[in-house]
């Protein structure tokens, strides 16, 4: 009997030392789908990254004898109405992409965050203000008034990657906001603020770290919502200027050709769904790893 | 239920102020000077001075505001400076586009998004549960455009059954109506369908584990009537209100899909407004999403506390 305790005890010393970000990813990698998405966007972020290694040609090189032509063993996903090579646009159009996705999110966080933050905590007159600006911003759908910036700052990627941040700021600060006030009635908050810790320093270090897991979750699927909103102000001509290859733009342009060349807007739809699903499915994985009710 | 009805409608003035002040300082953004491009290529120094007066936009940017706020409030929109037609006549030549698209959007989401909710909770960790969950996935990752691309290609191009494009309206001819919105309502109703299947699944799944549904089975009730009957009404009042909500989503998917299949509806005044740089359009179109899209979340919220006594306190 007394054998068996001893036995057991350091295998339930060191499951308690297991710290709460190792245990989330011993459950992220248990996750097939999630995994699976981790790989995708690995492939595809290399693929971005060394795009002048990989890619068979020049993304904007034209060539009038080559206009249109079905995928072939040259040109593997065929060409386009200029003659370029729409492998080739496809590689370096994930550039364009993951860029927006990331730079956007993190135009939502470092806005959002922050006032949440201080929404969530102060309360009163300046939570107030915050919750109704974020209201009144959620209620513009995101997509409208992400056109609608993109459109009075002028076409361009940079512009576009700005409209998509500012648009998705309001669900970071309302997620924060929610998330600060649950944790800040918590016993350990409570303690920080027995010993005279500073609010930014109750804030920063004892409130943030505690509700990174809901923000790391929305992160990455608001990545995913980055890149369908960058694909779709692109094919309006609001994001990626010609001729810099977007996937976005480049649908727009396959559906001119659908009759004669549908092979030009297979693959840079498919591109984005991929790259989408899979953030969607880390997303999902984080949530489950995440979460404190499953074990 | 009254109290919280006002406190609601309370809240809603604010909001619909600040909706409004980001409205229109969208227009304080633009560089460059609005006059100098509405005034055309010629800038004809007369004719600026005009437009500076007749815009008011020789006044502080406060006053041409409250007079912006004025008008709205009494239904002026202004004018479309593209084709000089009251904006708020614009917007209702095309929100009944728009609206049609929407509700079959709406059906069609309800009609795919709730059976396979119900079907894969009942059937939990089956062929059937995973097909539901890879369905839903596929729908919240689709592009909405390139799903209407490849649909055009699928039934317009390669078999022939739908036009690719253009609208017919339901009062001329409702069957060549039909047959003109069913590719871009499915494209709209599909992304909606996967939000649906999903919460559908775990409230099915929350209200499966509940003791009176143990009760239900125990009394000796067939499988089918306890899901029908019992289970599925419980589960089913939040989805419904969900629903609601996602009335708004529809407009906001509604800009590319109408641009994709050339519906003249909501979707495709503003991206047009946008392309020919005319504000007082875009604040139009922006301004009563914005109004819809409150309004729903406030009857969704209402209904919400209706059918659940417990919030009713």
């Amino acid at each position: 009997m007394a054998d068996t305790t001893l036995n057991a005890l350091p295998i339930a010393v060191s499951d308690e030392l297991e710290s709460p970000a190792r245990r989330a990813l011993r459950r992220l990698f248990k996750r097939k789908g999630a995994m699976a998405g981790l790989v995708v966007i690995a492939t595809f972020m290399l693929l971005a990254v060394f795009a002048p290694l990989i890619s068979p040609y020049e993304p904007i090189a034209t060539s009038w004898s080559l206009v249109r032509k079905p995928p072939s063993a040259l040109h593997w996903f065929g060409t386009d109405e200029l003659g370029r090579d729409i492998l080739a646009r496809v590689i370096y159009g994930a550039r364009a992409s993951l860029l927006a996705g990331a730079i956007s999110v993190g135009i939502a966080l470092s806005i959002g965050v922050p006032l949440g933050l201080l929404s969530g905590y102060r309360g009163g007159f300046i939570d107030a203000l915050i919750s109704r600006i974020t209201d009144a911003m959620l209620a513009c759908p995101f997509l409208i008034l992400a056109i609608a910036l993109a459109a009075f700052l002028g076409p361009s990627l940079g512009n576009a990657m700005i409209a998509i941040g500012i648009s998705a700021t309001p669900i970071f600060v309302r997620l924060t906001r929610g998330q600060v006030m649950s944790v800040k009635v918590e016993d350990y908050v409570e303690a920080a603020r027995a010993m005279g810790n500073p609010r930014w320093r109750i804030a920063l270090f004892h409130i943030l770290p505690n509700i990174m897991p809901a923000l790391l979750v929305q992160a990455t699927l608001s990545i995913a919502a980055a890149i369908i909103a960058e694909a779709a102000l692109s094919f309006l001509g609001l994001g990626q200027q010609p001729p810099a290859p977007s996937w976005g733009s480049m649908l727009n342009a396959a559906q001119r050709f659908l009759t004669n060349a549908p092979w030009m807007a297979v693959w840079p739809g498919l591109a984005i769904f991929l790259v989408v699903l899979s953030f969607n499915l880390v997303g999902d994985g984080l949530r489950d790893a995440l979460d404190p009710r499953e074990r | 239920m009254l109290n919280f009805l006002a406190r609601r409608i309370v809240q809603l003035i604010p909001t619909l102020f600040f909706v409004s002040i980001l409205i229109f300082s969208l227009q304080q953004l633009l560089p460059g000077d609005p006059a100098l491009v509405m005034a055309g290529e010629e800038r004809d120094p007369d004719v600026i001075a005009q437009i500076r007066e007749q815009y008011r936009l020789d006044q502080p940017v406060p006053v041409q505001y409250v007079y912006w706020v004025k008008g709205v409030l009494s239904g002026d929109f202004g004018e479309s400076l593209r084709n000089k037609v009251p904006v708020r006549e614009l917007i209702a030549q095309k929100l009944p586009v728009t609206m049609q698209l929407a509700s079959m959007a709406i059906v069609i989401a309800f009609l795919i998004g709730i059976p396979a909710g119900i079907i894969s909770a009942v059937k939990k960790g089956t062929a059937w549960d995973y097909g539901a969950n890879f369905f839903a996935l596929w729908g919240i990752s689709t592009p909405n455009f390139w799903l209407g691309i490849m649909l055009i290609f699928l039934f317009s191009i390669q078999l022939g059954w739908l036009p690719a494009s253009g609208y017919v309206p339901l009062t001329e001819n409702w069957r060549a109506s039909i047959a003109s919105t069913i590719m871009p309502a499915f494209v709209l109703g599909n992304a909606i369908a996967a939000i649906l299947m999903r919460h559908t699944r775990s409230a099915m799944l929350q209200v499966l584990e509940s003791d009176y549904v143990r009760t239900a089975r125990a009394k000796g009730l067939l499988e089918r009537s306890v899901i029908l009957k019992h289970a599925m009404r419980n589960a089913l009042t939040p989805v419904i209100t969900l629903g609601a909500l996602e009335l708004g989503t529809l407009l906001s998917g509604a800009v590319l899909t109408e641009q994709i299949f050339s519906i003249p509806g909501f979707g495709k005044l503003i991206v047009d407004a946008v392309f020919n740089r005319d504000y007082a359009v875009v604040q139009g179109v922006v301004l009563t999403t914005a109004t819809i899209y409150i309004t729903l979340n406030l009857i969704a919220d209402i209904a919400y506390v209706l059918v659940n006594p417990r919030l009713r306190a």
